[in-house]
């Protein structure tokens, strides 16, 4: 049985006194542990989508199912990681940032503590649990984001675009990480880029949607063994037949 | 750093030096009597007395209780109400219309009242800073709570935050710049308030005292020694309390730059 299950979602926004149909119809599901990432170009509604799964928006029409019952607002068996580095409490150091959801669980100090540099750890900041987010790269900024999401034990990690402000370097070296974290937490995780390499590159499944309105084209299960040679014939292969979709 | 120091205290002196040159040359001018516009070679030593007497420590500790008193209402009151100006609307609709007809009316305007209520001596001066600092407090902590970055919230609700705790880890120290620069504004406004409200309404003791007393006794010279006082003490609460408090919070995390030096 699917993890998250879409049943005809449909969302419907006014702007300027025009209504808008941001999404039509989408429906799809998610496996628990599997990778799944959407594609697509601005304005698919892709960012739309992620909101509801993450309760922030509900959906005008049709419902999301998350274990089988019925999606309501937030909750913490979701861990979201937003594209602008600003996500980050600049207040808060790295390991008291990832401890946040801790808190709210209501995980006494010392299990908080350990918790937060067990994870932090994983996406190799062991170092760096005593700076603040000011300090660090865009690229580090983004892993303690990513430790946050994961050190309260969401089933489901929601990523939109995390890595598509940072260089093509550094991207290529947080997909790695990335795909190394998932391999070792086994989250089910729902991943909105508009980078087809890195879809091909991260994913057990690529959603493709198209724009006016927002609906799903088709999907393309990526069958290619980890770790992904993003040179190989057969990822250009994939490559090639995402973008013949969009 | 050091190289930086030295750059700004070479800036000070040129520009102290300079201000000082053009005393000099209006005191000598014969514009006014010696009386009137004295030499600083008059005004140092009776500063150089005041100090080494130790009356003016007893002026500027008057001074600084009724201000710091006045202040530490303002911020009881205007700190949570400002944060509630910015979380409820009714708050916001109930209080602005006040705030703006209220902040506008200059604090010594309010110096008669004060003084048919409180009589003459530190509570008129007290309610005085507390008008004069409450506004800003007010009007910036509101402001911040405005300003926090609405990622910040998404994130701490996507982590399950919500109600008290999003306000008391979120949104207070997300809007922590702006509460801190409504303080640095009130306390900027309290001494023109206690200052002013003291050649009024204090009796025997303050800096505002002493500089309206001095009028009195045609002591033009006491009265330019307290007001370089004044400016002293004001650079020293900026350098010592709000750079201070600026560098280890919002400065160490970022939020702001702080001034160097």
């Amino acid at each position: 049985m699917d993890q998250i299950e879409l049943r005809a979602v449909s969302f419907e926004y006014t702007a300027n006194g025009r209504r808008v149909l941001a999404l039509s119809d989408v429906a799809f599901g998610v496996g628990v542990s599997e990778f799944v990432c959407v594609v697509g170009r601005s304005g698919c509604g892709k960012t739309t989508l992620l909101n509801i799964l993450a309760g922030f928006l509900t959906p005008t029409k049709g419902e999301v199912l998350m274990d089988g019952k019925t999606l309501h607002g937030r909750g913490l068996d979701r861990g979201v990681v937003f594209q602008d580095f600003a996500q980050l409490f600049p207040w808060r150091t790295a390991q008291r940032n990832v401890e946040f959801g801790l808190e709210m669980k209501g995980v006494p100090r010392d299990e908080r503590a350990a918790t937060a540099r067990r994870f932090l750890t994983l996406v190799g900041l062991d170092k760096f649990t005593g700076a603040y987010p000011h300090e660090l790269s865009g690229g580090m900024q983004q892993r303690v984001a990513i430790a946050r999401a994961l050190a309260y034990n969401p089933s489901v990690l929601l990523m939109d675009e995390p890595f598509a402000a940072l260089d093509a370097l550094t991207r290529e070296d947080m997909q790695r990480l990335l795909a190394d974290v998932w391999r070792e937490t086994k989250k089910t995780v729902v991943y909105v880029t508009h980078n087809v390499a890195e879809a091909v590159y991260l994913a057990d499944r690529i959603v493709i949607m198209t724009p006016h309105p927002g609906t799903v084209k088709s999907q393309i299960t990526v069958t290619l063994r980890r770790p992904r040679d993003p040179l190989s014939i057969e990822f250009l292969e994939y490559q090639k037949r995402v973008v013949a979709d969009l | 750093m050091s190289r930086g120091l030295a750059r700004f205290f070479a800036g000070a002196v040129a520009s102290f030096g300079l201000a000082a040159v053009v005393w000099e040359a209006f005191a000598w001018s014969g514009l006014f009597s010696p009386a009137l516009s004295p030499s600083l070679r008059v005004i140092v030593p009776t500063l150089v007395g005041m100090v080494s007497s130790g009356m003016i420590f007893l002026h500027i500790g008057y001074t600084l209780y009724r201000i710091l008193w006045g202040l530490a209402l303002a911020l009881l009151l205007g700190i949570p109400v400002g944060l509630l100006m910015g979380r409820f609307k009714a708050a916001e609709r109930f209080v602005l219309p006040l705030v703006s007809v209220l902040s506008p009316i200059p604090s010594l305007a309010w110096v008669p009242v004060f003084i048919l209520w409180f009589g003459l001596g530190d509570a008129a001066s007290i309610a005085l800073v507390f008008y004069a600092a409450t506004f800003p407090v007010v009007l910036n902590t509101w402001t911040g709570v405005r300003s926090v970055n609405r990622l910040w919230i998404r994130a701490a609700q996507a982590m399950g935050a919500g109600g008290a705790d999003l306000f008391r880890k979120v949104v207070l120290p997300g809007s922590l710049p702006f509460v801190i620069a409504g303080f640095r504004q009130a306390f900027a406004r309290s001494w023109i308030a206690v200052v002013g409200g003291e050649m009024i309404a204090a009796t025997n003791w303050g800096l505002g005292w002493v500089i309206f007393d001095s009028k009195e006794f045609l002591r033009a010279d006491m009265m330019l020694g307290t007001l370089i006082v004044i400016g002293v003490l004001g650079v020293g609460f900026e350098r010592l309390v709000f750079q201070q408090l600026e560098r280890r919070t919002v400065g160490r995390w970022g939020m702001v730059r702080t001034a160097k030096a």
